[in-house]
Formats: structure tokens, sequence, C-alpha cells
């Protein structure tokens, strides 16, 4: 080599290394903006209206109800500072946080949290949370930032269900301009600058935001509809965050050195739903043979790959009793077929079950377990799986011998429960059973204000529920999320918010 | 130009059959759009909440007088308003319509590009091992469904290599072609892998045929070079089955390739049909299948024409 060789090389070598020092100091500066991939997106924009998870996740990051539910699903302040009921449990007064603002800069006060729960009040809007919010005979705004809400009897969960983003507080001048649904201007961590349906959102951070400082300047959202590309998507970096839906994908994550996965188990339960009103199911002895003779764990080990616990009727942490204390949890084919016997199936019968394609992602496993364990004790069970809308709608009209569901949970009891079993229960018609005993436990549970007190009303509740065994109760699912390791500080929550994004930072 | 006019007066007849066929068929399946925003939550709505969400929906009406509506709104060129997108349904569709043509050209060129020379060749070296080979290829090609494809590609691309063109939403051909080409390119392959299959398939039957005529013979004969007969005398007519097999092929990839959308993640209108139907978004799914129907009319009006410019002996209208 000669001099002026090694010259000319050592001179490529300076330059190539100051191309890579300035790209390595460069890479810093970039804009902390979160890349998220989720593979269903939000149905619409109306916080009132939307009740479907994926809108609700979208929601929650631009929206915010008046207090809202922590990782430990307690109740913390949102857009309220400080909340009080009266002693004899007829009002509920908020104090707003003075510095809560909406993205068009206003502040929010009394005169917007009024006309937001008059709007949810309103038939004309179509809301189905209003049926949490029929206590409310009034709402007294004193001043701009305290709202009084007189209520018509004491209504201890009223205050968790206005955790709900299906109770946000809109801008008032949005709902006289009626424009709530298309322009999308809340009070929460993050301004919606853009939004594709079915494609891609683009959210950008809100500095105003009086919830605190978010490290992340903005996220943009692509909605990639197979969760197997959102894993590729993980894999080679293309994205940050994702949220997502099928176990089998989500044990995948594990196995990728750079990704990390986040379970968390839900609110939401996997349960078989029997119809009580159809014979034999009509029944006692009938459903109750088929609650021991299915094998719960087997049903979670198979279907949903162990991923999730086997639970009761009540999911919620603060609630939840020892699942193994409740009737028939241990499996039992002796007792299952003599409760036939004596109801005079001994030779079992023939019904069909329903579930919606892919929605869950285990529906379908869950049918065909449950089928070869109930043929054990003779009864052959058709499985009918059907488009998700279609299921909707005869589920709603009660139309099944049996279905296979996964219903949504709440933080609290009674507005997770009332609608399925108390007399006036709106969805009595998919339901199909009520007693005095069910019916007298949840009034006390709404009533009664006492914590301890109101856990054992529940527990009682339980209990009953399970023996009488009008479905048979499964097991909770996780609300999966899975991420670089470059992204920190993440929190999941039993309700599956992604509100902790607001705490995370990117290396 | 006969036969073009009166092709054209029977466009709107067929139309309008489609539209009719369609919006029964979209409100003849369970469930509406109420269902399908709230899902189990419907069950909470009283019947007067119910009614005002069946007005925001117009869903409230009695079908002929909800058909009647749209039939004079399309007359005026309204489509009406996706309630879903929140914009007019022609705006949506004509959104989601550039990404859906250039996969359905990139995969046709793909697939005239590969399938045709195999095809050619397969049939010059006829029950050759080569042509074994090829068929072999091609008839893998037409019997892999384009998920399992796509799936591979992904897959290989990302634990394989680490590397995948992003998905999501597509860049503009027109703004960033590089980074246009790179999300298109790979669903194309996918989609023009199976197509490229059948065009070999009816490419190589098309010319072993015309092979076998005693033009091509006499050609020989005459002492034309090889190279010659095949393609200025051969192939200009084994390529009718050739511009069927596209006309056909094309006009369904112009309704959308929902599969390969769904999983490159790509904002076509086949996915925006799915999405609108299970949405029961009425307005855009009726809105759309008209569009593709008008779309596969045109692409028949257009193989019509294509024969008789590849071949002046037939005549249109059967004159």
């Amino acid at each position: 080599m000669t001099f002026w060789q090694s010259q000319k090389n050592l001179l490529a070598g300076v330059a190539l290394a100051t191309v890579v020092g300035a790209l390595a100091i460069s890479a810093p500066v970039q804009a902390a903006t979160l890349r998220m991939a989720w593979a269903q997106d939000a149905t619409g924009l109306d916080p009132h209206k939307q009740t479907a998870f994926s809108s609700l996740r979208l929601l929650e990051l631009i929206y915010e109800p008046l207090v809202r539910l922590d990782a430990n699903l307690n109740i913390v302040p949102a857009i309220a500072d400080s909340w009080e009921f009266s002693a004899d449990g007829t009002s509920l007064t908020f104090k707003l946080n003075p510095k809560a603002k909406f993205h068009n800069g206003e502040a929010v006060t009394s005169a917007d949290v009024k006309a937001s729960f008059e709007r949810i009040l309103d038939e004309a809007t179509g809301a189905a949370t209003r049926a949490n919010f029929l206590s409310i005979s009034s709402i007294e705004t004193p001043d701009a930032g305290t709202v009084v809400f007189k209520l018509s009897q004491p209504d201890a969960p009223i205050l968790t269900a206005m955790t709900d983003l299906n109770a946000a507080i809109v801008p008032a001048s949005e709902i006289a301009a009626g424009t709530i649904g298309t322009k999308a201007i809340g009070s929460g961590p993050f301004k919606l600058d853009q939004w594709e349906p079915n494609s891609k959102e683009v959210l950008s951070t809100n500095k105003d935001w009086a919830g605190g400082a978010v490290a992340l300047d903005g996220i943009n959202i692509s909605v990639l509809p197979d969760e197997t590309a959102i894993l590729a998507a993980l894999r080679t970096g293309q994205v940050d965050f994702a949220l997502l839906n099928d176990p089998l994908v989500a044990t995948l994550v594990p196995r990728e050195a750079n990704l990390q996965l986040n379970r968390q188990p839900g609110l939401a339960y996997n349960v078989l739903q029997l119809n009580p009103s159809r014979s034999p199911m009509t029944e006692l002895g009938v459903r109750q043979a088929i609650s021991c003779a299915i094998d719960r764990q087997e049903v979670l080990d198979t279907a949903l790959l162990g991923e999730g616990q086997v639970t009761g009727p009540l999911t919620i942490p603060a609630y939840a009793t020892d699942p193994k204390e409740l009737f028939c949890y241990t499996p039992d084919l002796e007792k299952a077929k003599k409760l036939m016997a004596d109801a005079g199936h001994a030779d079992g019968f023939e019904a069909t079950v329903i579930a919606a394609t892919g929605e869950p992602p285990v529906a379908a496993s869950e049918a065909q377990v449950i089928q070869s364990q109930l043929a054990e004790i003779g009864i052959k069970l058709n499985i009918e799986t059907m488009e998700l809308n279609v299921y909707v709608d005869r589920w709603l009209k009660g139309d099944f011998d049996m279905a296979v569901a996964q219903n949504g949970g709440r933080a609290d009891p009674y507005t997770m429960y009332n609608r399925y079993w108390t007399k006036d229960g709106n969805l009595q018609k998919v339901s199909n059973y009520i007693d005095d005993t069910l019916d007298s436990l949840m009034k006390q549970g709404r009533t009664e204000t006492d914590p301890a007190k109101r856990k054992e009303i529940f527990a009682q509740f339980e209990k009953h529920l399970a023996e009488v065994s009008p479905w048979i109760w499964l097991s909770t699912s996780y609300n999966y999320t899975a991420q670089q390791k470059t992204v920190h500080g993440f929190v999941p929550t039993p309700t599956g918010t992604l509100f902790g994004l607001t705490k995370v930072t990117l290396d | 130009m006969n036969y073009v006019a009166q092709r054209l007066v029977t466009f709107p007849l067929i139309l309008l059959g489609v539209s009719v066929l369609v919006f029964v068929a979209i409100r003849l399946i369970p469930g509406d759009a109420i269902t399908a925003m709230l899902g189990t939550e419907a069950g909470l709505l009283t019947e007067q909440q119910r009614a005002a969400l069946a007005t925001y929906f117009g869903i409230d009406q009695p079908w002929p007088t909800q058909y009647w509506h749209w039939l004079t709104g399309l007359l005026h060129g309204d489509l009406g308003i996706s309630v879903t997108y929140g914009k007019p349904v022609l705006d949506v569709i004509l959104e989601r319509f550039p990404v859906t043509l250039e996969l359905a050209l990139l995969s046709m060129v793909i697939a005239l590009l590969v399938g045709i020379p195999a095809g050619i060749y397969a049939a010059t070296h006829s029950e050759k091992p080569s042509d074994l080979l090829v068929r072999i290829v091609a008839m893998l090609g037409q019997s892999t469904p384009n998920f399992v494809v796509g799936l591979l590609i992904i897959y290989f691309l990302s634990v394989g290599f680490g590397v995948l063109p992003t998905m999501g939403s597509v860049a503009p051909l027109w703004q960033d072609p590089i980074a246009n080409l790179s999300q298109m390119i790979l669903p194309a392959i996918t989609l023009g892998f199976a197509f490229a299959a059948s065009v070999t398939r009816i490419s190589r039957s098309a010319m072993l045929d015309v092979l076998k005529d005693d033009y091509v013979r006499t050609a020989r004969a005459k002492g034309v070079p090889h190279r010659r007969t095949i393609w200025r005398h051969a192939f200009p007519n084994a390529l009718i089955p050739v511009v069927t097999l596209c006309g056909v092929e094309f006009g369904y990839l112009l309704g959308g390739a929902v599969i390969v959308e769904q999983i490159f993640a790509l904002p076509g209108l086949g996915r925006m049909v799915l999405d609108a139907i299970s949405q029961r978004d009425y307005a855009l799914v009726q809105g759309a299948v008209l569009f593709v129907a008008l779309n596969f009319l045109i692409v028949n009006l257009l193989v019509d024409l294509a024969y008789v410019a590849i071949d002046p002996r037939i005549r249109l209208g059967g004159q």
C-alpha cells in the first residue's frame, strides 16, 4: 500500500466516522412519537354513543369523564378534583379542576358537565349508557366550578358509572352546534389531528392537559387488520406498541428478544349462557348438571391456551371470591349424571349453541370443548357460528338454546349485572331468568354505601347465581398489549384502557 | 360503433338490477347499523332511543321509501353519506379506488410479464421436462390460496431479514413513488402469483392449439425463422383467450382483493366494503357495489373492443 493510498483510506475513514457520529447524535433528537397498531379501528367519534372496545380505546385518549379508574380500580380525579355524597346519599357534588380545558382552549365549566349529562339522558341522543343514570333527577350548577347531581334515590354505583368514557364531558358549545361525533373536541391528553377510518389516526399531545405533562409528542396509529401482520411489524421495529386480542398471537410475543408482552386479567368474562326459558334448561337440575359436567379449567387450557383465569360471576378483584367455593366449580360427572336422571333426562337431549366468528377469537374453540364435555352426559350440542352482527341480533332477542359469549365487565357489580339479574333489567329478554333473591340482593347492593357490607351482599349474590346456574361462568381473558423494550412506563389496567400511554417514554 | 352504443344502453338497466339486489340483500342480513355500533349494549336502549338512532342512520323509513330516496339521490350524482366515515360515499370510494386500481394494474403487469413468456416457452417445449416444470409451478400458483402466499412473504421478510415495508396507509404514487411501490409490490406479487399461473396455463394451451394450425406449418415450410413464426404468426392468434382471462380477472380485482388488502393492511376497496358490511353502513355498501359493477361492465366492453383490435376477422354485434 502506498503512502497516498493509506492517506485516502484514512480520509475516507474519518469521513465515515463523522457521518456515523452525526447520525448517532441526531437520533435522540427525533420526535418522540409513538407508533402504535391495532387490528380493529374505532367506529365513530361520539363518546356518548360508541360502546365498542375499539372505539373506547381511541376516545379515552381524547375525552375525559369527571372521574376515572386507576390500575387498581380506585376512583381518582379526572375533570373533577373532588366529590362528595350527601349524608342521605341523594346528592352528589363535584368540584371541577379549574385548569381543565377543552382542545379548543375553552375552560371546562359546570355548564359543560350539565349539558353533557343532559345529552346522555335525552332519549333522542340514543346513548346506551343512559340506563346507568336514570336516578339523576336534576343537575345544579351553583358556580362555574361546582356541579350537584340530585338523585331520586341513593345510588352507590353511579359514581363508578361516571368513570365510564360514555359519560365523558364534551363542550356545551359543540352540543349546541351538533358537531359531537364529527369533530373530536375533548379535554384529554391527546388531540385527534387526523382520522382515516379503518386506516390510521394521528394524535398529538395536548400541551395544556390539566392532568400533567405527557412525555410523548404524539401517537400515530395504524390499523393492521391481521394480528399476524401486527406481530411482523413489531418484529421489524416498524411499530412500537400494539393492542392484541388473539391469545394465539400474544403468546408468540415473548419469544422475540426485543419485544415485551403486557397482560392483565380483564373484567370481561367468557361464559356459556343457557336459555332458561327453553326446555329442558327451564329445569334447575338440567342447568346444574351442565355446570357440574363442564370442566372450566380444561376449557381455559384447551380453548384459551391457559391464557386467563377461571372465574365466578364477579370479575372485579375487590369483589371476586374464590371460585372453588362456588357450586360445582370442581367438575363432578357422577353428580351431573344423577342430576340429569333426576330431572328425567337420563338419556340427554339435543341443543344448539351459537357463537360469533372471531369475537372473541376463541369462541369457536370454546364451543368445541364444551361440546365434547357435554357429550359425556348425553347432551348432543350443535355448534352454529355466525358473523358478529347476526349473533348480536339473535342474542338480543334471546333466540338461542345456549350461547358462547364474552360479555364486558364493569368496575361495579351492580352496573355490571343489573341489566340481567334484576326484575326490571333491560336485558331480561337475554338472561331469561330472575328470582326474588337475586333481585333483592341487587337492590340492596345499589343503595348500600358501606364497602364492607356491599362486598358481603355481592358475595351472596354470586354464590346464589352460580347455584341456580342460568349461565355457566367460565373464565376471564387477558387484555394484551405488546411493545418494544424501548417503550417504558406503560401501566395496563383491568379495564383495558390505554390511558397509561400518558406516562410512557421512548428511548 | 353501433355495438358500443347498444352495450352502453344496457348499462343503466344492469346497474339498476344490481342496485336492487344489493339494497335488499344487505337489509336481509340480521342486525342493523344500531347493533353494529352498540353490540350487545343495544339492548339497553329504550324504544324512543332506538327510534332516534334509526332516524340518525336513515333506516326508519320503509324499504321502498329508502330505495326511492337513494335512487333519486343517485340520479343527482349523490350516493348518500357514509355514517362510519361521516363523508359522502363517492368521496370515500374515490379515496380508496387508486390503491385498488394500482394493485390491480401492478398484479396484471406481473402476471403478463411472467405468464405469457412462461406459457409460450412451455408450449414450444411441449412434453419436455422444462414444460413439465412450468406446468407444476403454474398448478401450484393456481392452487395456493393467496393468504398463504401473503403470510409466507410477510413471515420470511420479517423473521428472515428483519425488514417489512410500512403498512397501514399507502403513500400516493405521485407524491412518493418509491415508498408507494415498496408498499404495493408485495401485495402485487401475492396477487400476481396466482394470476400469472392462470395466464401461463391459458397461453400455453392456446399456443399449442395455434401451433397445430396449417398456416403455422406453411410459415415453417416457407422457411420463416422459428422466433418469427412464434411471435409474429402464432402469438397474436393465441392472445384471444389470454385477453378474455385478463378482462375477467382484472374486473374482479377492481372490486378489491379483500384478503390481500386485509393481510397487508392496504386501504383498498375490498376492505372498505367488508368493513362497511360488518358496520352495516348501507349507503357505502350500495355505492361501492354499484361502482364495482360499473367498472366490471366497462372492463368487459374494453375486452370486446380489444378482440376486434387483435383479430380483424371478429365483428361485434353478430353482423
